[in-house]
């Protein structure tokens, strides 16, 4: 039954120290919830039943930015946000993700003007960029397996 | 709605106000008055204290800018609110550049935050306001955004930091009060 049958006579599995981490960081990428705009409402949809982002780890929003590994800006960033978005993302332990999700969080948007910050790439370094306004849950669930992806091939370095 | 006993009313309270009705798509419900710009406080006044007028509540203030239409381009509007006659009044308040007005906080205070936003995105400076710094904008911002000569499109580098405004001390000052009414409710 299940995994048990499948055993080798002896139950040891070899494998490398970055496969390990690598597998166990992307696994369980718990995001900040910190919505800013529209797209938060379709990242909420995400996680709820219908779309289940818990099928890849990642459905344990947290309240607080240290107890999360990815950032999800998920609105227009408007100029007196950035700082406190800024301050939200240092808050955050290492090993840490972004994703800037939506047509406003990635260039601006329809928001071409003295308010919104055009790209959030300014304030903060951002891995995946997710097209869409708003996306649907479907892109920001691709979204998160490319940023899967962007972690399993992550090399180990000492820093 | 006629609104001419009002003007009447108020011409009588306050010598020298220059007051005329202004056409309003909703007068039945808001009707509105253009008033003279020198005498805004004076009929604020009139309009909050008089019997039979009681103007307590103070809805909001905002402004309109008119360039290029216009002369004296800007529109400051008041809307006020009587709750116990359930009335509600427009004032309109013409104003050109570089021109201020009296602020209305010593009538409403409530007119504090709206008059800074005005100040922040028009630039009209309300005279007698305790703390007139903008409110949407950063403090180190150039221009009124909502002018109708400000540019659109504003290339601008982000802000990305802004300092605590509390000490340390005053933030453990706040912690701790905060732990020590957790700690009476029990």
């Amino acid at each position: 039954m299940g995994l048990e049958t499948d055993l080798p006579e002896i139950p040891v599995l070899t494998t490398t120290i970055e496969k390990v981490v690598t597998w166990s960081r992307r696994s369980a990428i718990w995001p900040v919830t910190f919505g800013l705009a529209c797209c938060a409402i379709e990242m909420m949809a995400m996680a709820s039943s219908r779309y289940d982002i818990s099928r890849f780890g990642a459905e344990v929003f947290r309240g607080s930015p240290r107890q999360s590994d990815l950032m999800i800006i998920a609105g227009r960033l408007s100029r007196k946000m950035a700082p406190a978005l800024r301050r939200i993302y240092d808050q955050m332990p290492e090993p840490k993700w972004v994703i800037s999700m939506g047509a406003c969080a990635s260039c601006g948007g329809v928001f071409d003007n003295y308010s919104i910050v055009q790209g959030s790439d300014q304030v903060v370094p951002v891995d995946v960029f997710i097209p869409g306004c708003p996306p649907r849950p479907e892109s920001v669930l691709y979204g998160i397996v490319q940023l899967q992806k962007k972690i399993d091939a992550t090399k180990l370095r000492a820093s | 709605m006629d609104v001419q006993p009002l003007i009447d009313q108020l011409s009588a309270l306050v010598p020298g106000v220059e007051l005329s009705p202004c056409p309003s798509a909703d007068t039945e419900v808001t009707p509105a008055l253009w008033v003279s710009a020198a005498h805004i406080v004076p009929v604020c006044l009139a309009l909050r204290d008089t019997p039979g007028l009681e103007y307590h509540a103070f809805s909001n203030v905002t402004a309109v800018d008119h360039h290029p239409r216009r002369a004296p381009r800007f529109d400051v509007v008041y809307h006020l609110v009587s709750p116990h006659r359930r009335a509600r009044l427009r004032l309109k308040v013409q104003l050109g550049l570089d021109q201020p007005i009296a602020s209305v906080t010593g009538v409403w205070a409530g007119a504090g935050w709206c008059e800074r936003e005005i100040y922040d995105l028009f630039g009209i400076v309300f005279d007698g306001h305790a703390d007139l710094r903008r409110l949407m904008m950063t403090e180190d911002w150039v221009g009124h955004p909502l002018r109708k000569d400000y540019p659109v499109q504003v290339r601008k580098d982000a802000q990305t930091y802004m300092p605590l405004q509390i000490t340390a001390d005053e933030f453990r000052a706040n912690m701790e009060r905060d732990r020590y009414s957790r700690t009476r409710q029990k």
